[in-house]
């Protein structure tokens, strides 16, 4: 369904950014000691990596595709939402390494939040060399599925259980309250929810805008 | 499971008669501690004397298993293609890996506690997670083995790939053995030993699964 020449779900995605961008730093947020206003960064640091992690697993699950089908098209769709996942992940590292300067005082630390997130990048840059290093269009669809359904799921559960197990600075571990503990009145929610699906409609956005090129040439080179 | 047996005895006896390949593999081990020890002497601190153990054993397993799919050559592949079916070949790779693994890891521990010292306070704990690290490096270092030979087959892409994903076994090995180091008692050290069974669960499951579609040319 369009909407004035766009589908309806970018018109979406303008909205819902707008007024994260918007309320992200109008709305009243809790008086936090440390924290101050840079608790904000919630809007954007946290809803790019769950944008980020959500991008991966449409990878895997596009990866999963072509292996049972064959078809190259599914390929085009992993890799362009590798592509975009990489894109987030950087503004995510980038904004969270700016907030833990004026939190914690250092551009890095050593936790298991942020080491999982950085070996989360190693595996895309991984993927990229494995693809790069391919010239057979099959070949590389095949092997570079193989490779990224291997790694993001291995991934996915170290980033989802470890940081769970182990003492961390990073908000919402071990002795240290999450931001949910400090959302008493829950207005918070009410930015950080649309922020996540805006983000991620962003990337599905710039995903499908590569897709469609690369269809293009697909389909022209197998003229 | 025979047919994983065979072949995984199959491949102990081609590298048995290449003696030249099991002597280097010792030599690696034995070289690379000894490199460690004239550069860091007697390592006091436990969180270094730990970190560089596995750091020595990421680079063991990197070095001696990457080889298991890269040496097969074209021809060879397509007889075995011909013979058995993927799961027994992956699974017959990865049980000869590890048990290439427990040998180095068991010298390499013997060397490393002589010449660096052995601070371990329990030692059957240690073991244990020697054991479940070196089934995770296997594993891991087999898959991505099996990728790399399909790709450029050189050895450098069996780091560059298989590096990123190690981390989860290695955190998780790191820190279990250092509950072992330490000496704190299983009611600590459970969960990373639950973790890392789950971790090494998943790893041979999913190599289980993507590799026919790997083999299949």
């Amino acid at each position: 369904m369009k909407v004035a020449g766009l589908q309806w779900w970018k018109w979406l995605c303008v909205l819902l950014l707008t007024y994260t961008v918007w309320q992200g730093f109008m709305v009243e947020v809790p008086r936090m000691a440390i924290l101050h206003e840079t608790i904000r960064n919630l809007f954007f640091h946290v809803t790019m990596w769950f944008s980020m992690i959500i991008l991966m697993i449409a990878s895997i699950v596009y990866g999963i595709r072509y292996l049972r089908s064959g078809n190259l098209e599914y390929d085009i769709k992993a890799s362009a939402c590798i592509h975009s996942g990489i894109f987030l992940g950087v503004l995510g590292l980038l904004t969270g390494s700016l907030w833990a300067k004026y939190t914690w005082g250092a551009w890095w630390v050593n936790d298991a939040k942020l080491n999982g997130a950085a070996a989360a990048m190693l595996v895309y840059a991984a993927y990229l060399i494995l693809r790069s290093s391919l010239e057979d269009e099959h070949k590389r669809a095949r092997i570079a599925a193989v490779y990224s359904i291997f790694a993001f799921t291995l991934m996915l559960a170290f980033i989802i259980i470890l940081p769970r197990m182990t003492d961390s600075l990073h908000p919402g571990n071990g002795g240290n309250p999450g931001f949910s503990n400090y959302d008493l009145d829950s207005k918070m929610r009410t930015v950080f929810y649309p922020a996540v699906i805006g983000w991620t409609l962003l990337g599905a956005w710039i995903s499908e805008l590569e897709f469609r090129i690369r269809r293009i040439k697909l389909h022209r080179d197998q003229r | 499971m025979s047919t994983v047996l065979t072949l995984a005895k199959k491949e102990f006896l081609l590298e048995w008669r290449q003696r030249s390949i099991i002597g280097g593999m010792l030599l690696y081990v034995v070289s690379t501690v000894f490199i460690c020890y004239l550069s860091m002497k007697q390592v006091v601190d436990l969180p270094t004397w730990n970190a560089l153990f596995w750091i020595i054993q990421t680079f063991i397993a990197v070095n001696s298993i990457a080889r298991s799919f890269l040496q097969e050559s074209k021809g060879r592949m397509l007889y075995y293609y011909t013979i058995v079916d993927a799961q027994s070949m992956i699974l017959s790779k990865m049980v000869y890996g590890l048990g290439l693994m427990v040998v180095l890891s068991a010298i390499h521990l013997g060397v490393y506690s002589l010449l660096i010292g052995n601070p371990v306070n329990d030692f059957k704990m240690f073991g244990i997670a020697v054991l479940l690290g070196s089934l995770g490096f296997a594993a891991v270092i087999t898959m991505v083995s099996a990728i790399a030979a399909k790709a450029s087959n050189n050895i450098g892409l069996v780091s560059i790939l298989g590096f990123p994903v190690l981390i989860p076994i290695l955190m998780t090995t790191i820190r279990f053995s250092k509950c072992a180091m330490d000496g704190l008692g299983w009611a600590v050290a459970q969960k990373f030993a639950l973790l890392l069974i789950g971790l090494n669960l998943l790893v041979v499951a999913l190599a289980y699964l993507l590799f026919p579609y790997l083999w299949r040319e």
